[in-house]
């Protein structure tokens, strides 16, 4: 039982930053039916601006987070700007392989100027871990969770309660009818990608602290994995990337915790073909209305 | 008499397809115009150019003394002219309060909103009742009350209607153009498009006939209706 519990924790842990990253990956979809395959790597320019931050300007982490959000927005919108946007009309294959290649350039450009070397990230939290009824739980891993947990609340917040978030909804069910009360249709998408990158961003500097290493490639995997979580909980429903990514996180875990660690990464992909082949509109699908 | 806007020769393609071939007419200031003709004819293809939302190859179109042909579509509404959609084009997933908040996007006075909300809710009883709604969960009729709403809060002077009784009772298409007569009497000008040439003739001041892209025949309202042509072409006999 106690490794039930241990294992949810370090589950949700993992899942909060694949919810970070799918809730990018869905607001894009959403507003430009786009898959944004450089997604996971503007984690990682989050995760290697965090690096950069605290070893160079000794930030503290709350600076460093919101710095990286800070980044990881500028570079989702710059990005969109001069890869999608002169794509806008074209046809959907077109844009995803150039998503694709936007993530192979900057894959391949952070190497080239950085250099490939895996780093230790700086540990500017202590490490404590709590024994709670024989589960063990560390700060880092409750700072995550209530970090990602505050942010998608925010995100909530943003998308339901303000008038940019309605315009985003308003922009993804019917760009023409947007057009026609006022709103800029590419303000309203350059809002998208920022929003959807800053949570990347985020997400980067929190998986720097989890897992202590970050390299340029490591935005590949949870990228996908993020896109699997977003396909499961439903593409283009924000709850259901929350949900999706925790419950890819839970999986992995488990996958894990029995042992079958060199396969933690084909379990998840198996998901996503059941999932394309008995649900493919996700759990949330059917929910249109909560598509962003 | 004041012309609120003139469309002056022209010209627009879709794709490879030339949908409106130098077409002419005005709009002056408290009228009703209508354009009618059969599908295809350019009707929406002209309004939507008008809106924005479309760019001209050639010609003009001269809103209050100045040229908005290649106004992008939020700029052409933050001039005055609103467009409620052929086929409503609520927003889904968006309540009825939602949708009407989006339609004065661009009004930074809170009051100024407020007060387009009393109005809107004073003329369409029925989205006071069902405001915090889903849009999509609305009649055909309702939905149509609501892009009609959603359009006046913009608090426009120029009104472009794309087939407003499209797919509706007789019941509400009655209703539909009393309200589009109410709200002319109020101060607003009318473009109005319609199948139901019948109709729109009878409350249009003004009215012109398209056909395969340019206008075939002008007059007033009455003028149109009692024309053996408009009648044997669009009147039904």
């Amino acid at each position: 039982m106690d490794t039930l519990f241990q294992q949810i924790i370090n589950g949700l842990s993992l899942g909060s930053i694949y919810a970070l990253l799918a809730l990018g990956y869905t607001m894009v979809y959403g507003i430009i039916k786009l898959i944004n395959f450089a997604h996971g790597d503007i984690y990682m320019l989050g995760a290697f601006w965090g690096y950069y931050v605290i070893n160079t300007w000794h930030f503290n982490f709350i600076s460093a987070l919101l710095s990286a959000m800070v980044v990881g927005a500028a570079s989702g919108v710059i990005i969109e700007y001069f890869a999608y946007r002169p794509l806008r009309h074209s046809p959907r294959i077109t844009a995803l392989i150039t998503a694709i290649g936007v993530s192979f350039f900057l894959e391949n450009g952070m190497s080239y100027l950085f250099s490939s070397n895996t780093r230790d990230f700086p540990q500017i939290i202590k490490q404590v871990n709590y024994h709670i009824g024989g589960v063990l739980i560390s700060n880092i891993q409750v700072l995550i969770l209530v970090t990602a947990c505050a942010l998608m609340v925010l995100l909530q917040l943003i998308i339901k309660k303000t008038k940019m978030g309605r315009a985003m909804r308003a922009v993804s069910v019917d760009a023409d009818a947007a057009e026609l009360v006022g709103i800029n249709i590419n303000w309203t998408i350059s809002f998208t990608f920022a929003l959807g990158s800053a949570l990347a961003g985020a997400a980067g500097v929190l998986i720097g602290l989890y897992y202590n290493s970050i390299d340029p490639l490591m935005g590949m995997t949870p990228g996908i994995k993020a896109f699997v979580a977003a396909v499961l909980g439903g593409i283009g429903s924000v709850p259901g990337a929350s949900v999706g990514g925790f419950l890819i996180g839970i999986l992995e875990t488990f996958v894990q915790s029995i042992g079958l660690s060199a396969y933690k990464d084909a379990v998840v992909y198996f998901v996503l073909i059941v999932i394309l082949l008995i649900l493919p509109a996700g759990i949330f699908g059917k929910n249109v209305k909560e598509k962003v | 008499m004041i012309v609120l806007l003139q469309v002056d020769n022209l010209v627009v393609n879709y794709g490879v397809i030339n949908a409106v071939k130098g077409v002419s007419f005005k709009i002056n200031q408290g009228e009703i115009v209508s354009l009618i003709g059969a599908n295809g004819a350019g009707k929406t293809t002209i309004l939507k150019t008008i809106s924005g939302l479309l760019k001209p190859q050639s010609g003009k179109i001269i809103y209050q003394n100045k040229e908005i042909q290649s106004q992008k579509a939020p700029k052409v509404v933050a001039e005055g002219i609103s467009q409620v959609p052929e086929g409503r084009h609520v927003f889904s997933g968006l309540s009825v309060m939602e949708n009407l908040q989006m339609g004065s996007f661009l009004e930074r006075d809170r009051n100024q909103i407020k007060q387009r909300f009393a109005e809107v809710f004073d003329r369409f009883p029925i989205l006071k009742q069902r405001k915090h709604q889903d849009a999509a969960t609305l009649s055909g009729g309702e939905q149509q009350m609501l892009a009609m709403g959603r359009a006046l809060m913009a608090n426009p002077k120029l009104i472009l209607l794309d087939e407003p009784s499209m797919g509706l009772a007789p019941i509400f298409i009655n209703e539909i153009f009393d309200i589009i007569k109410e709200i002319n009497q109020q101060g607003t000008t009318v473009l109005l498009i319609e199948q139901n040439a019948k109709k729109a003739l009878s409350i249009a001041d003004r009215g012109y006939v398209l056909a395969t892209g340019s206008v075939q025949m002008s007059g007033t309202g009455e003028e149109l209706l009692a024309n053996r042509e408009v009648q044997k072409a669009y009147l039904g006999g």
